[in-house]
């Protein structure tokens, strides 16, 4: 039973930072039905943030949470002005095209600055206490926590305000609502600013919680949130926090009860199945084809 | 007129590759090295780097290197394998065909080393592998004969991997081990499945063998069953870039078993990335810095005022490479490929940086010693030797 526990809490602390990132993707399809495959990387640029304000700024956790999540949220208003805007007329293939690109040169930006694995500074005391065998660490607390916390306030944000009203409106219909005084790059930028803000969250405390830190660690995470995504319905932001947890749940579960090499393809294998019998993901509802 | 211009440019070209594929008519002797610049393990590759650059550097400064009465200076082309074995294949190729070089050095690791050897092979020129341990780099994947063309300047696991069974039954006073490894890398999954053998045919138990893929961060579904099964030491034969979480997870779980390694820990990164955690463990290598003979003194010393640094295995293997080749192009006494592959074969024996080898018959292993080295204080000391 402990043993059964402490994978739970390990897998309730790797499906939190899934299901951040997660909604990332959710949101920005919500509203452009658009993937945005760079996200993964603006996940990796938030995770480098991270690491300059903890060492170069000397800043404590919190600063440096709200540095990250800032750089990260105008970096991703500024690459839909740059990137995505221009495309929006364009065939959607364009556009997932360019995102792949996008996440290219983040990533090779990412490199010339330094090829080298980082190591970011230990920001949180780390105190593990035992209650009845079962180890929690003062950061899986605070994981878990921030980032639930981080998910009432976006389901606040979109469900009870003007802005969340608008975002809603525009994801319904991008040719009308504009017509009711609905500012829409305003809004998309809202979107895109909330969406990478909360992936840069989660590269904070991921890099936290693994505190070594490469380029290419935004690549493997962001698919995995991005099926995270698909799983719980894309496009639907509670789907996405479901998801997350269900594809951590998944993986550590597998690893944890069975042969650790199956863990990879009896987890995606059972997502398969789900998909199979909802092609929509969990929460996601099937969208009537305009002709 | 057009078709005129188009059949005096092929001429040209045909016969600049013409003049290209001599080699021996001009003074220089073309090496390439395929490094690991960038991508998971630059540490790695920069070490390489390096080591080959002062190397060819100090035969240069020498004046050059004297090849059938003849002083040749060395041409250096490096390149970047971005930690992909497809682009370890591409950077062989490349260097074979549009820099035709005489010999290649490198890859390190064995997941890239595999697939560079593969062309090197069949292209019928000398790849020296300085760090790749994988028994696969220099064995025909059809055949299982030895490859011709491929040598490398370090041990190979199965000898790697008794070395350190044998260290954590004998030494260590253990019967119950774990391993956790990258089952993705050819590498680790060599060398954790030759300790599981060892161990358990010398009276210990293998209590916990689980894996993982490349990339991971989270190892704490396989560190909580490790846990589980109670092991008395742990073996984590995996990159210098994923040993320090894979540490600092165990012990936010509360685990506190010594830990083991093998050779990919022996950068100066780990210490730099794993802190206070990594202190007191063990792990097998090819050399020990503080415990040198009078050659390796000499390129440590070098090494340290030039790149302000204590050369790790990697840099010291590399330059052992490089001595192999020099030795190998002098005794055949031309500049030829087949000529430096048949003269590499057959040296009697070559005193190294990192020891003393010698290839055995019909293979590119070397026969040579490991150390296991302790992490002390920050610092990577000398605990024990083994020998073949």
């Amino acid at each position: 039973m402990t043993y059964f526990l402490q994978q739970l809490l390990n897998a309730m602390q790797l499906g939190s930072i899934y299901a951040l990132i997660a909604l990332g993707y959710t949101m920005v399809y919500g509203i452009l039905t658009m993937i945005n495959f760079a996200h993964g990387d603006l996940f990796m640029v938030g995770a480098f943030l991270c690491f300059i304000a903890a060492t170069f700024l000397k800043l404590p956790f919190v600063p440096t949470l709200l540095l990250s999540m800032a750089g990260v949220a105008l970096l991703g208003v500024a690459i839909e002005r740059v990137a995505y805007k221009p495309l929006r007329q364009a065939p959607r293939v364009s556009a997932v095209i360019t995102a792949l690109g996008v996440g290219l040169f983040l990533e090779n930006f990412t490199l010339v600055f330094s090829p080298y694995p980082q190591h970011v500074p230990a920001l949180i005391a780390n105190r593990t206490w035992t209650i009845g065998g079962v180890s929690i660490s003062s950061l899986q607390i605070i994981i878990i926590l921030l980032s639930i916390a981080l998910m009432i306030i976006l389901d606040l944000v979109v469900r009870r305000t003007m802005v969340g009203m608008a975002m809603r409106a525009i994801s319904w219909d991008k040719s009308i609502v504009p017509l009711m005084g609905v500012p829409l790059d305003l809004i998309i930028s809202i979107t895109f600013a909330i969406g990478t803000s909360l992936g840069a969250a989660a590269g904070t405390m991921y890099s936290l919680a693994f505190p070594v830190i490469d380029p290419y660690m935004g690549i493997l995470v962001g698919w995995k949130a991005f099926i995270s995504a698909v799983v719980g319905g894309i496009g639907n932001i509670r789907g996405a926090m479901i998801g997350g947890f269900i594809l951590g749940g998944v993986e550590i579960m597998v690893a944890a009860f069975m042969p650790s090499t199956y863990r990879d393809f009896v987890a995606f294998g059972l997502l398969l199945i789900l998909l199979i019998f909802r092609p929509y993901g969990i929460l996601g509802k099937p969208r009537p084809q305009k002709v | 007129m057009k078709k005129g211009m188009l059949l005096f440019t092929l001429m040209i070209l045909v016969s600049i590759a013409a003049s290209a594929c001599g080699g021996g008519a001009s003074d220089t002797i073309k090496v390439g090295v395929v490094a690991e610049l960038t991508g998971d393990i630059p540490a790695v590759g920069a070490s390489c780097k390096n080591a080959a650059e002062m190397s060819v550097q100090e035969v240069n400064d020498a004046g050059g290197l004297d090849v059938g009465g003849k002083k040749y200076k060395i041409e250096l082309f490096i390149e970047d394998n971005a930690g992909k074995a497809d682009q370890s294949a591409s950077a062989a190729q490349k260097l074979i065909t549009q820099q035709n070089v005489v010999a290649i050095i490198g890859p390190n690791a064995s997941r890239y080393a595999i697939p560079a050897s593969e062309i090197a092979e069949s292209s019928k020129v000398v790849l020296i592998s300085p760090w790749s341990t994988n028994p696969k780099t220099t064995l025909d994947a059809k055949t299982n004969a030895p490859k011709k063309y491929v040598f490398r300047a370090c041990f190979i696991d199965p000898f790697q991997g008794r070395v350190v069974a044998k260290f954590a039954l004998d030494n260590l006073k253990t019967t119950k081990a774990a391993v956790l490894y990258d089952v993705a890398s050819d590498y680790n999954k060599g060398i954790a499945e030759f300790f599981k053998k060892t161990y358990e045919e010398n009276g210990g138990t293998v209590v916990a063998f689980e894996t993982y893929t490349t990339g991971d961060k989270d190892f704490s579904a396989q560190l909580t069953k490790i846990k589980d099964a109670q092991p008395e030491v742990i073996f984590l034969p995996n990159y210098y870039s994923e040993v320090p979480l894979q540490i600092q997870q165990a012990h936010r779980l509360g685990i506190e078993t010594p830990f083991l390694g093998s050779d990919s820990w022996g950068s100066a990164e780990l210490i730099q990335l794993c802190g206070a955690d990594c202190e007191g463990y063990y792990f097998s290598t090819h050399y020990a810095p503080d415990a040198a003979t009078p050659q390796a003194t000499k390129f440590i010393e070098a090494y340290k005022a030039k790149y302000g640094q204590t050369p790790d295995d990697v840099a010291a293997l590399t330059y052992d490479a490089f001595g192999l080749f020099y030795q190998a192009i002098q005794s055949a006494g031309k500049v030829d490929r087949q000529a430096v592959r048949d003269a590499l074969a057959v040296i009697p024996k070559y005193e190294g940086v990192t020891g003393t080898m010698q290839f055995q018959e019909g293979s590119g292993d070397p026969i040579k010693s490991a150390v296991i080295l302790q992490i002390k204080d920050g610092k990577f000391v000398w605990f024990a030797n083994a020998n073949p």
